[in-house]
Formats: structure tokens, sequence, C-alpha cells
């Protein structure tokens, strides 16, 4: 199934958001990405699954350009951000990141964290700031953390205060590099529904995971990766059931 | 017991003179801590600037100056720079420029190596929010690039003090030089080398301490 087949809910084809043409990426001597091209449809949720090693998250760092591509184009919302002449903070703002090791600001309180990039970069005043901050603190329980320091935070915690660090500047998609790698499993479930209240509000999402029950519930697209190329895509009932692809099914039996 | 006396005697009737130098090693090294630390922040920022040129040329800076002998580069200045500029220059003018260079290359080893320090994951949320370059720097990395850099940068300051004793070759008033005035009027080495040994355990020893409870504050604040 391609791309351009997908529907969303209703009938009317959603924009492409994001549109990766002939992607490379080399470290060296090391080929990390092999010609991709794909794109990317405003409010879906798109799971990037495979080994480690296959270039999951080299892929999703392109797509802001914290990897500088070494061939090939990302455009997005129609403007192609691996160009040279681009400012790339503009459209960076417009792209939220969520990693694997929190990296929330250890030197900041949690109000701090999510208010620091829109009050520096988008002219927003401190209270209006605040404000907000408070509101989305609210909506993935943190409220009561609102003045602590991030060493005070379990890692679980840490990890929905990233998520609304990102959702701050308003983003209109979100990468999601290995977000509960490094958690505790008991801490797992309370940042996986952060993501999925995400998804159903609409939200577009690209999630780079290893949770497969998680990706398959939430995605409306599963990705395949390996060896630097995406090796399958489709809905998560093709891909979990019907897989087509030999390593794919080979790397499913293996984790599922 | 006897040497003991000699010391007292000593110290009774020239005083003046060690305070003299005290207050010269003090000074001196004030003057060449605070611009060397000026300094050596902006070779810090070229060097991590990306721009090549400005790395290149940090790069030998701080390689001539850290592979050189100190007392090397002092005799440099001190020959050098009176040929070199249009006005009269004191020697101790030529000597705490030499001193100030010299710190500079070391403080801007300490102030880089600080900056860098600081986890890459915390440059890359700062990106991924959209910050521009500067604001990255100056919010993000730099305030815990401090908690690293000011406990290096107190034993520097140690060194840098101790290193003022070599401005004695050239006669510049300080402690080194306030043993050698009593020596040579004196003819009484050891005595003399005892007393101002004395002084600078003294001094050193208070500015250790005020830098270990400083940097125990700092690491309270981390804490929270």
């Amino acid at each position: 199934m391609s791309a351009d087949s997908i529907k969303l809910g209703g009938k009317i084809k959603p924009r492409v958001l994001i549109k990766v043409e002939n992607l490379n990426k080399s470290f060296g001597d090391l080929k990390v990405l092999r010609n991709i091209s794909e794109s990317i449809h405003e409010g879906e949720v798109v799971s990037i699954i495979g080994p480690s090693g296959s270039g999951k998250s080299t892929f999703l760092r392109c797509l802001n350009l914290l990897e500088r591509p070494s061939s090939g184009r990302v455009i997005f919302e129609d403007v192609d951000i691996s160009g040279k002449k681009v400012d790339i903070v503009k459209h960076r703002q417009k792209i939220g990141m969520v990693f694997q090791q929190f990296n929330v600001f250890p030197h900041l309180t949690v109000t701090e964290n999510i208010t620091l990039a829109p009050t520096l970069e988008k002219n927003i005043s401190k209270a209006d700031a605040r404000r907000r901050a408070h509101e989305l603190l609210e909506r993935v329980g943190l409220l009561d953390k609102k003045d602590e320091y991030p060493s005070r935070l379990s890692g679980g915690q840490k990890q929905r205060l990233a998520i609304v660090r990102a959702l701050a500047m308003n983003p209109d998609v979100i990468l999601f590099d290995e977000p509960t790698s490094a958690l505790d499993p008991e801490m797992v479930g309370e940042v996986l529904d952060v993501i999925r209240s995400l998804a159903e509000s609409g939200m577009t999402i690209l999630i780079v995971t290893h949770e497969m029950g998680f990706a398959r519930e939430v995605s409306d697209r599963v990705f395949f990766m390996d060896g630097g190329a995406i090796r399958e895509q489709g809905r998560p009932e093709e891909i979990f059931f019907h897989a087509r692809d030999p390593r794919t099914a080979e790397f499913l039996s293996m984790v599922l | 017991m006897k040497l003991l006396e000699t010391v007292a005697g000593l110290w009774q009737k020239y005083y003046y003179v060690y305070l003299g130098g005290l207050w010269g090693t003090i000074w001196l090294s004030a003057v060449s801590v605070a611009a060397a630390t000026v300094i050596g922040t902006a070779i810090a920022l070229m060097k991590l600037s990306g721009v090549r040129v400005l790395d290149w040329i940090t790069r030998v800076y701080v390689g001539i100056l850290r592979g050189t002998p100190i007392l090397l580069q002092l005799y440099f200045f001190w020959i050098l720079l009176p040929k070199a500029v249009p006005f009269e220059l004191s020697d101790t003018a030529c000597i705490i420029v030499a001193l100030i260079v010299n710190a500079s290359a070391y403080v801007a080893e300490v102030i880089r190596a600080g900056i860098q320090a600081v986890d890459a994951g915390q440059t890359e949320a700062a990106k991924s929010l959209g910050m521009r370059p500067r604001n990255v720097m100056l919010r993000v990395v730099m305030p815990q690039a401090v908690k690293n850099i000011l406990p290096a940068l107190g034993n520097e300051y140690v060194t840098m003090i101790k290193q003022t004793s070599l401005a004695s070759v050239f006669f510049v008033e300080e402690l080194m030089t306030s043993y050698k005035t009593v020596q040579s009027a004196t003819f009484l080495a050891l005595p003399s080398l005892i007393i101002v040994g004395f002084i600078y355990l003294i001094l050193i020893t208070v500015l250790t301490k005020a830098l270990d409870l400083f940097e125990r504050r700092l690491q309270k604040s981390e804490r929270r």
C-alpha cells in the first residue's frame, strides 16, 4: 500500500507534512541511511520499528536536521529544510522532539524547563508562558511538581516533562526517539498514556519504539527499517500479521 | 632554636620589606587572574565557535604557551615588548603582560573542557526546541558548564599565584623578590626563605579553603 492511499477517519486526504526524497546519510564509510523516500501526512501516527543499528534514530534526527543528510531532501510544510540557506531554527520550532535520555534541563525548575524556549524565541510573556506551562503540566499530572528541579523527578516524570516542554512550542509534529527505552518498566505505561492521548488529539507523530503492542495499537502506519532502508511499510495489521518481507517476519518473530 | 631566633629577628627588622612583597604578589596575582579569565574565556569561545580559522589560531596560541616554559615566556616578553611598543615600558608591565598571556592559555583550556563536558543531549534538546545558537549557549550550556569550570579554575588561580614568584628573576616587587632583597642585605638566606615560604603557605592555604567552601556551596545548590 502506498502512502498516498492513506485515509484518516474521513474521505479527505490530509496534506503532506513531511516529505523525504532520496535521503542518504553516511558517517565516514558507514552508510546509515540508504535512499529513503517517504511522506508523512498531517495527523498521521507513524511507528518506526526494526533491529538496533538499522538507522531508525538517524532517520528521525535527519527530519529536524540534528543530523545533516549526506544527500537527498527533507521537505517540511513545503519548504526544503535540508537546503543551505534555510533558517532551520524557525522550522525546528514546529518540529518537537522527545529523546530517549529525556534531556530535561537540570539547572531549571519544571516550569522554567517549559517556558524557556517560548519566552526566548516566540516573544511570549513570562506570565502567559507560565500559565500555558501549568495547563500542560496539569494535563500530564505533574502540576504539583511545577517548582521542583528535575533531579527530584522519576524517569517517567522527566519524560512527561520533556513531552510538555516540546508541546509548549505548539509544534505541528513531534518526533519520539525511543521515549520509553531508558525507563524502568513500571514507568513505561505513564509515558505511553501521554503519547496515546496526544495521538488521539490529532497530533502528527513519528515514534521510534520497541513497544510493539503500543505501535500496533496507536499507529496509522508502521515502518520496518533494516540496514538503513525502510524495508516494508503499511497499516499495523499488515505489518504485524501479514508481513511480506522475510526480514520483517523474522524480526517480529523475535520480538513478539 | 638559634634559627628561629634569627627568623624572628629578621622579621622584626625587615617586616615592611616582606609586607611590600606580599602586596606585590597579591596585586600581580589579582591583575593576571582577572585579565587571564576574560581573555581565556574569549579564546575558549573562539575555539568552540566552529569557525575553522579561529579554531586554528587558538590551537597555535594555546599550543605554544603550554608547550614552552613560563620562564622562557617571561624573558621573551621582557626583551620583545619594550622594542615592540613606541612608549616607555617598565619591567613590571612586561612581566604582567607575560603572566596574563601565559595564564590565558590555561584558563582557555579549563573553560573549553568545562563547556564540552556538558552532555551533548542538552544542546540537542535546546536546538530541537528551536532555540538560536546564542541562547543555546547562554541559557542552557553555560549555566551547566560553570559548575564544571569553577573548581578547576580555582586550582588554576592557585598555580598562577605561585608562578608570580618567577617575576623575582626580573626584580619586580613581590614576595620572592623581598627574599632576595633581605638576603643580599643580611647574607641570611635560609631564615629569609623560611619567612617568605611561611607567608606563601598562609596566603595559599586561606585561598584554597575559601575555594573549597565555595565549591561545597555550589554542590549544595546542585542537589536542591
